[in-house]
């Protein structure tokens, strides 16, 4: 059985985005680059499923990407992923575009009964390629997922849905899962796995490759700015019978938020 | 005929306020909307939208109640989209927003703007935070047609300067094959706001030391009307929260924290340390013990609240 693992390279949580123009990210000045978090807890289940099914499954990277992406695929075959695919582009891609790349990647490569992805990636923060997948594989699909059960024809997850609550939803096979923050805790690879890693495949794939022949995007970005810092706000120190009156009326009557 | 669609999400019956928001933002575009929802009766909302100035109500009817089978409603909306014509179509980044609105996009092949906080109908242009909000972008949709999901509490509801009666146009929902089955809802906390649309938030973080002290917080919640958070819970995992106010107790202010509550209209800290970096960033700080604060704080919230 395959199992598929979409998965991005993004710029490390800590990074100070800088501007190239207005824009472009300045991508010289970020340092670290890392697997997005929420794919990483995409890997560690995959693999996880694939340790409980047994030698007839096999877990497969898909990443579309620069060249240097290649790192990140690194990384989640020492994870311990099998192989991969990396459709290497430079050019930007909308969303419609991305999910249309990794379906072509995915149904060229075999049969696809269950995909997991990050609920988003940390860099464009845009929650949709993974359903606009599911759609285009004619897979069931679902988000925010913190607990998963497989089965052959349904897999059972838990979703987290507003004020705390959860989904208890069956989808019937393929399925689309995008995973969150919860649902497992992602391994460190220990240095024989990293070592193993870089003999496994990673087969390079061209955007015409995988069905895209043209590059129309309908969503460009026209602008990027770095948000306007807030100015100093007050502080004040002392006994909570003083300090908080004060407080009291600058919510009442300057914020007015009262 | 509009030519704009507002996707309106029911909550028990009710409008939610974050679709009144989505009106707003409408009209203050100087324009009408469709407004279209998954009811079987919208007579009730006739009066409350059209004083949003709602053209036309879309009612499909056979599906009303919780997100079942989104891959059905999605085509129903996909539908309704084509069918009417509609270039614009905005919904709220709620779950249930963020799990319908990629399934149409997709449907349509269409573009899709999510977590935007603000919208300009005509030039097809979205506002939305990147990089956890460290970076604004400008995001151009062009095509048939472009979808967009608003994040909650970022527009005042203003009910629109002429009133309107909207019609009521019905569909009824077609069959589809659903994919999916909800087995179980799990509540979370009974009687909690949610974070993601809460006007006011109360969050404690390490300084808080014990889970029983969120009673502290909890009972200055109650009085505010307000949610309760935590610092673990906002940002790291990816949760933004955009309220009116943001009030910050025992938070030392982590980048990833401060990233997923930044855009808080008002934010007060409340701390001991005189050097956590939250205070660099609240509107209104007070360095102190949180344990003799916030005792003082409810009672006099109490106070302000019943008008005294």
């Amino acid at each position: 059985m395959n199992i598929y693992v979409c998965a991005k390279q993004v710029p490390d949580t800590e990074t100070k985005i800088e501007l190239a123009d207005g824009k472009t990210v300045d991508e010289s000045a970020v340092k670290k680059w890392i697997v997005n978090p929420y794919d990483e807890y995409a890997v560690e289940e995959a693999v996880q499923l694939k340790e409980k099914l047994g030698d007839d499954a096999q877990v497969i990277v898909v990443c579309l990407g620069p060249e240097k992406a290649a790192e990140a695929i690194r990384t989640t075959l020492a994870m311990g992923a099998d192989r991969a695919l990396h459709i290497v582009c430079d050019e930007y891609l909308d969303h419609h575009l991305i999910a249309t790349a990794l379906a072509g990647a995915i149904k060229n490569d075999g049969e696809y009964s269950v995909i997991f992805m990050g609920k988003q990636a940390i860099d464009d923060d845009s929650y949709q390629v993974h359903l606009r997948l599911a759609h285009l594989l004619g897979a069931s699909g679902v988000t925010s997922v913190i607990d998963f059960e497989y089965g052959p024809e349904a897999v059972q997850v838990a979703r987290e849905i507003d004020e705390g609550a959860q989904e208890k939803i069956e989808l019937r096979l393929p399925v689309v899962l995008a995973v969150t923050r919860g649902i497992n805790t992602p391994r460190y690879p220990p240095l024989p796995s990293i070592m193993k890693a870089k003999k496994k495949e990673i087969k390079k794939l061209t955007p015409a490759d995988v069905g895209i022949s043209e590059i129309t995007n309908n969503e460009e970005i026209v602008g990027l700015a770095l948000p306007t810092e807030k100015a100093a706000g007050k502080v004040v120190e002392g006994e909570a019978a003083e300090t908080v009156p004060e407080l009291v009326n600058f919510l009442s009557n300057e914020a007015k938020v009262l | 005929m509009s030519s704009l669609g507002v996707y309106i999400e029911l909550k028990e019956g009710k409008v939610k306020k974050t679709n009144l928001e989505l009106l707003t933002l409408v009209h203050q575009n100087g324009q009408s909307a469709t407004a279209i929802m998954f009811a079987d009766d919208a007579g009730g909302y006739v009066e409350e939208l059209g004083a949003y100035g709602v053209e036309q109500i879309i009612q499909i009817t056979g599906l009303e109640g919780p997100n079942s089978y989104p891959e059905v409603r999605s085509g129903q909306l996909a539908e309704i989209i084509k069918e009417q014509g509609l270039s614009d179509f905005i919904g709220t980044h709620s779950a249930h927003g963020k799990d319908l609105l990629p399934r149409v996009a997709a449907r349509l092949g269409a573009p899709l703007a999510t977590d935007c906080i603000g919208v300009d109908f005509e030039q097809g242009v979205a506002t939305k935070p990147m990089y956890a909000g460290k970076v604004i972008a400008q995001v151009k949709l062009t095509g048939r047609h472009r979808l967009y999901t608003m994040r909650p509490n970022t527009i005042t509801p203003e009910k629109a300067a002429a009133g309107t009666t909207p019609k009521i146009k019905t569909v009824a929902a077609t069959a589809g094959t659903p994919l999916s089955q909800i087995k179980e809802i799990v509540k979370g906390v009974a009687g909690r706001i949610d974070l993601t649309e809460a006007q006011i938030i109360v969050s404690g973080g390490r300084g808080m030391k014990d889970k029983e002290n969120f009673k502290l917080l909890e009972e200055m919640a109650d009085c505010l009307g307000a949610a309760v958070g935590a610092s673990r819970a906002v940002g790291q995992t990816g949760k933004t929260v955009n309220p009116v106010l943001y009030i910050a107790c025992g938070i030392s202010g982590a980048i990833q924290h401060f990233a997923g509550m930044k855009t808080s209209k008002v934010i007060v800290a409340i701390n001991k340390d005189p050097e956590a970096p939250i205070f660099k960033k609240a509107d209104f700080g007070i360095v102190g013990d949180l344990f003799k604060v916030l005792p003082v704080l409810t009672e006099e919230l109490k106070k302000v609240m019943k008008g005294d």
